[in-house]
Order: C-alpha cells, then sequence, then structure tokens
C-alpha cells in the first residue's frame, strides 16, 4: 500500500520510510505543511502519516482542508502533545487515529494497517470468520467449529475486534481504546490477562490455535493452517 | 536634572500642579468677592451719612434760611473728620465749607459724583483727594454739597490687594513644597518597589516588595503583588520539584539502558545474544515512557488544564468498569475483587483521569495484597472497590488486605516517585498515588489513606459538582 509521511524531522521521517519500505509498502515523505497538503490532495495515497506541528502549516490544518476537498484519505496523526483532549480535538479535525510520541513502530504499524483496511470500504460485516471459528454480530453467539462458545460481553467485544481485523496485529493499546474506551495505560499489563482469559475459552481443546501473542507488539487472531 | 525630570514627570507632581492652580483660583475668586462687597458697604455707608447730612442741613435752611446753613455749615466743617461741604449760590461763588478745587461742572449735576477735591486748609497745590459727593439744590437757587473722602475705601482696597498676593504667594510656595515632598516620598516607595521587581527578575524569587504598614493603596498593591509572588514561588517551587523527579527517576533507568547496550556491544557474540539485549533495551525504554507520560499526566492534571473538558458521568459506572478490567489480573493472583456500587453516584468531572486515578488505586490494591492464606491475621484476602453517595460528595473506596501504610507515611507516599520501603520489590513507576491525589485535587476533592486494619484504604471524594473555581 502506499503510504505518505508528513513529518518535518527528517531522521524519524527517513526512518519511517524505511522502515515501511521494509515490510512492503511504498512510502513517500514531504517534511512540511504545504508539500505534505500537496502530494496527498490528488489522493493517490491509502494512508496519511501527519505530525501534527508541522513548518509551514499545521497537521490538522493540512488534515482539514483536505476533507474540505473532498480527499478522504485515512490520516493517522502523530503528536508529541499526547494528552487526552490533544487526541479528540485530533480526531474531530478529521484524523482518523491519534498516536502520542514516542510510539513504537510495531504500534504504528499495527494501526496503519488496520486503517487501510478500513479505507477498504467494506460495510460492517455482520459475521467473522476465522478457520472453525465463527462470530455472529446479530445473534452475539460464537461457534468453535459447531460448540457453542459462552463469552461474557467484553470478552466478546475483545474477540469481535481481534476478528474484525484478523491476519493484522493489534496492540494493547489499541485493544484498550477500542474495546475499553481507556486512553491511558494501566500499571499492570491487565490486556494480558483477559488475553488469556478469552484465549483459554476459544483455543483451548481445539487445533490449531487461532489467537497468536506477537512479542513485542501485540496480538493477531489468524488460521494457523496457513 | 532628569532626577528632577522624573520628579515632575509623576503623578503626584502633577496633582498637586492641579490642586494648586484650583486652590489658587478659588483664594483669588474669593478675596474678589470680599473685596467688591466691601467697597460696596463702603459706599453705602457713605451714602447714607451723606444723605442723613442733606436732610439735615436742608432743615437747617428752611429754618433758617442761607445764614443758619452757613453757620451750621462752618461749624461742622471744623470737626476733626468731618464730611465735606460747599455751599454755593447760583453762579457757583462759595459761601461756606471747607473744599475747593472741584472739577469743573459738578455742582450742576445733582446727583451722586466721584471727584477729586482739596481741602480749604491745606496749602499745597498738588495734594488731591478722591471724594464720593452729592449735590442738592435749595430753595432760591443756593446749592448744597456733601460728600465723604474715599481714602478710607482706597487703603482697605490695597490692604485686601497685598493680602491676596502674599497669600497666593504662600499658598504656592507651601503647594509646591509639599507636593515635592509628597511626590519624593511616593517616589521612592515606588523606587524602592521597581527595585526589588528587578531583583524579583533577575532570578532571586525569594523576594518580597516592601509594604509600610500604614495600609494605604501603595501598601495594598505591595501585598497584593505579594500574594501574587508566593504564589508564582510555589508554582515554580512545584515545576522544580518535578524536573528534579524527573532527572532522578529517569536517570537511573537511562543509565541502566545504555550499560545494557554497552555490555552488549562489549560481549554479545551472536545474534541470540544480540537480539536479548535489544529486546531488553526496548523494555527498558517503554518503561521509562510509561514513567514519562505518567508524570505528563500528573503535571497536567495539577496544572487544571483537564478542568475544561468536564463533563457529568456516573462514578458508579465507572467503579464497575474498572473492577470488570481488573477483575481477571486479581482471580489470577487468587484474590477475590468485590465491588458494592449498587447506586448512581454522579459527579461532574473529567471521567478519562477519574477512571485512571481509580485504576491506579485497584492496580495498587492487587500488587500489595498477598493472595489467600498469606493474608493478615487471617482475614481472606479480598479487594473491595466501593462508590458512594455522601452528601455533596461522591467517595470512591478501594480497601486492600495488604499490609497497609503506617500512619506516619501516609502523607508521604503520595508524593511523587516516593516508594515506601516495604514496595521497592513491587514493579512500578511509584506515580500511582500521586496520580490519584493530582486527579483528586483537579476536580477539588482529596485523596485520604486511611487504616483498613489490616490494610489499607484508600478514598477518592469529588465534590458533586466539580472544581469550585476560585479566584486565587
Amino acid at each position: 500500500m502506499r503510504i505518505l509521511v508528513i513529518e518535518d524531522d527528517r531522521d524519524a521521517a527517513d526512518y519511517l520510510v524505511k522502515a515501511f519500505n521494509e515490510v512492503g509498502h511504498v512510502t513517500d515523505a514531504a517534511h512540511d505543511g504545504e508539500d505534505g497538503l500537496a502530494m496527498a490532495s490528488d489522493g493517490q495515497y491509502d494512508i496519511l502519516i501527519v505530525d501534527r506541528m508541522l513548518p509551514k502549516r499545521d497537521g490538522l490544518s493540512v488534515i482539514g482542508t483536505l476533507r474540505e476537498k473532498g480527499v478522504e484519505t485515512p490520516a493517522l496523526i502523530l503528536s508529541a502533545l499526547g494528552q487526552v483532549d490533544d487526541r479528540v480535538k485530533g480526531l474531530r479535525a478529521g484524523g482518523d487515529d491519534y498516536l502520542p510520541k514516542p510510539y513504537s513502530f510495531s504500534e504504528l504499524l499495527a494501526r496503519v494497517e488496520v486503517l487501510a483496511r478500513r479505507r477498504g470500504g467494506r460495510s460492517e460485516e455482520t459475521m467473522y470468520q476465522v478457520a472453525d471459528l465463527a462470530l455472529d454480530r446479530l445473534a452475539h453467539s460464537v461457534k468453535r467449529g459447531n460448540k457453542e462458545i459462552e463469552l461474557q460481553p467484553r470478552e466478546f467485544r475483545l474477540l469481535e475486534y481481534l476478528m474484525k481485523h484478523a491476519g493484522k496485529v493489534v496492540t494493547r493499546t489499541m485493544l484498550l481504546e477500542n474495546v475499553w474506551d481507556y486512553h491511558f495505560d494501566p500499571q499492570t499489563n491487565v490486556i494480558d490477562v483477559h488475553i488469556s482469559r478469552l484465549r483459554s475459552k476459544i483455543d483451548k481443546g481445539f487445533s490449531p490455535p487461532l489467537l497468536h501473542t506477537v512479542r513485542g507488539a501485540g496480538y493477531m487472531i489468524r488460521d494457523g493452517a496457513r | 536634572m532628569t532626577a528632577l525630570g522624573k520628579l515632575f514627570r509623576t503623578t503626584t507632581f502633577k496633582l498637586t500642579l492641579v490642586y494648586l492652580t484650583v486652590f489658587g483660583l478659588f483664594a483669588a475668586f474669593l478675596l474678589g468677592y470680599f473685596a467688591l462687597n466691601t467697597r460696596r458697604l463702603i459706599d453705602e455707608q457713605i451714602a447714607d451719612i451723606v444723605n442723613a447730612e442733606i436732610t439735615g442741613l436742608t432743615e437747617q435752611y428752611r429754618l433758617g434760611g442761607i445764614g443758619q446753613l452757613v453757620l451750621v455749615v462752618n461749624a461742622r466743617a471744623q470737626r476733626p473728620g468731618s464730611s465735606l461741604y460747599l455751599v454755593t449760590t447760583f453762579k457757583g461763588q462759595a459761601l461756606a465749607g471747607n473744599v475747593t478745587a472741584l472739577q469743573p461742572g459738578i455742582l450742576d449735576q445733582p446727583s451722586w459724583t466721584e471727584t477729586i477735591y482739596r481741602r480749604l486748609d491745606e496749602t499745597e497745590e498738588n495734594t488731591e483727594h478722591h471724594a464720593l459727593v452729592r449735590v442738592s439744590k435749595l430753595p432760591g437757587e443756593f446749592r448744597l454739597l456733601v460728600g465723604r473722602d474715599l481714602d478710607e475705601r482706597e487703603r482697605l482696597y490695597h490692604i485686601v490687594l497685598s493680602a491676596g498676593r502674599w497669600s497666593i504667594a504662600i499658598v504656592l510656595v507651601l503647594g509646591l513644597a509639599g507636593g515635592l515632598f509628597v511626590t519624593r516620598r511616593v517616589l521612592r516607595r515606588v523606587d524602592a518597589m521597581t527595585e526589588t521587581t528587578r531583583t524579583i527578575m533577575a532570578g532571586d524569587l525569594g523576594e518580597r516588595l516592601p509594604v509600610g504598614g500604614s495600609g494605604d493603596e501603595i501598601d495594598r498593591l505591595a501585598a497584593n503583588l505579594n500574594q501574587m509572588l508566593e504564589r508564582i514561588e510555589s508554582l515554580m517551587h512545584g515545576l522544580k520539584e518535578v524536573s528534579d523527579n524527573i532527572a532522578h527517576d529517569l536517570k537511573t533507568p537511562l543509565t541502566r539502558l545504555r550499560n545494557r547496550a554497552e555490555q552488549a556491544l562489549r560481549a554479545a557474540g551472536n545474534e541470540a545474544e544480540y537480539r536479548h539485549a535489544l529486546e531488553s533495551t526496548i523494555e527498558e525504554s517503554d518503561g521509562l515512557i510509561t514513567t514519562f507520560n505518567a508524570l505528563l499526566m500528573i503535571a497536567r492534571a495539577e496544572s487544571g488544564q483537564a478542568r475544561e473538558d468536564m463533563k457529568e458521568f456516573d462514578a458508579a459506572e465507572i467503579a464497575h468498569d474498572v473492577c470488570e478490567l481488573y477483575e481477571p489480573l486479581a482471580e489470577e493472583k487468587g484474590l477475590a475483587l468485590k465491588i458494592e456500587a449498587a447506586a448512581p453516584a454522579p459527579v461532574k468531572g473529567n471521567r478519562e483521569l477519574v477512571s485512571q486515578a481509580l485504576a491506579n488505586l485497584v492496580d495498587n490494591a492487587i500488587k500489595y495484597t498477598e493472595p489467600d492464606g498469606k493474608a493478615l491475621n487471617g482475614t481472606p484476602a479480598e479487594i473491595l472497590v466501593r462508590a458512594d453517595n455522601a452528601g455533596d460528595r461522591i467517595l470512591l473506596t478501594v480497601a486492600d488486605r495488604g499490609p497497609g501504610i503506617a500512619q506516619a507515611d501516609r502523607s508521604r507516599a503520595v508524593e511523587r516517585f516516593v516508594r515506601l520501603e516495604q514496595s521497592r520489590s513491587h514493579p512500578g513507576s511509584g506515580l500511582g498515588l500521586s496520580l490519584a491525589a493530582a486527579v483528586a485535587r483537579l476536580h477539588g476533592g482529596e485523596l485520604t489513606l486511611e487504616d483498613n486494619a489490616p490494610g489499607l484504604k484508600t478514598v477518592i471524594a469529588l465534590p458533586r459538582g466539580g472544581p469550585v473555581q476560585t479566584a486565587g
């Protein structure tokens, strides 16, 4: 997929371009708001990664102007400000996700891939299926093979989010934000415990395991047979 | 000159000048009014006397003819301090009296006139006097002139005039001197304040403006400015403390990080070893980032920035959410996490921050409580989370059966980075309680640590209506 990084810190921009290229994405960089706006205007990119503080034109203004022009390329805002209301401001300005600095690349990559998927424009599905694990959003039921699996409401939402992004890495913060609606780091990693509980319900006694831990990044649901 | 120029430019001096002008004008007006009225009074007195004399003399003429009149006039004219008299024939020939050298034509005007004259007994030709006279025609074509000298009036006029000059001069001198004195006094105090301000601007925040103690407006200003300085100093102190703490607590892990990288460069031989070193480096920096974020969060809560987006939310719901988040963690450790929050507890505040504060308390409780069996005094190891309504406040309570915190250490435990000796073995940034306390303060509430006998009870008390905005 094609990624545009709008970031004035050249080292950071170069690092991102290199890192995204390594995992197989075509990446360009712009170093100020005006350049970024010009490059993003024709909508050739699948994802924009926009720093908030940019020379010539503020990151939020770049996104706002693009949205006015009708360019709906998903945008992820990077910011050193990184507090709750800054995030709210960023999303209100038309950003699709918000990541405070310092961030880890695995976190950024996971979010970018999820965002790009969202761009696929598929209407919300009512059924998710990974191997023999099936989740019915309307009936609120989960089955593995023919066996019905009982889940708590929160576990259901956790699995729903993982399955919606099946095959993609989902980080702990993404889970906290999307499943619990918390935007802070709990001191202890409570998510791990929730995951292991969920794992014991959907993977225990079944083969192959579907819920995987991705070291240093997060979790992923995928068909282990592939 | 510059000192004098500075003096003249002061507000006090300008005010003095304005007052002086106003006062001078007022004095001049008063004196003028006084002089004018006195003059009128004297004129009236003269007129009264002259009228009475004319009436008397006319009566004498009527009774005794011109002879009698001449006799009486001559007799009266001899008295010291007498009025002025002149009796003439129709043709102007003097028959009796004590004046001569009148202005020509005076005798033809039968009314009041001011004129110059000379007394008959005066020999020098050039002595002239002013007089107010009235001419009356007597039957038989005689004329009678009676008048009074105006010297008295002139003298009074001069006295008033010189009094006026003197008083205005004195007012000017005294006023200017007083003005200069007051101005210099005020200027000295303002200069002292300016001096102190400079010292403060140069970095010595401990300085305070001098307060005279008279309670005047300059004192009030100085006292208020001092209060402002007090506040600034305490803020600066807080800021310095934060940066000191950041420096201290971030330096240790940073040093560890660097050493580990160095060690790997020096000693690692194969890829697995490098990989391991890099992974631990990432772990270490993640810890750093967490600490940093927690610090920023506290700073933000303390700065009051978050007050802007406070909304009404249900604290009981938050308690449920947080418990739900932590319940698996507690269970994994063999602890029972119980919740008592049946009734809604609406409160105005920042939901996110309050959630985080409560999460920190629950996190701590789980961290420090040992599972069943090891519990103190054999009490079952359970953690109780409550949300209660207490009058105009709501209370979020987390009670554990851990080791608790000794009374003496409780206030210290809330400070940043303080990890009491007994807790050193547990992981954590040492910021959990500080953040909870900062969040409580942000909402105008407080965080209290109590004895749960055994264990620790932490209570976040928040005013239901959100923080009361204070002017200070």
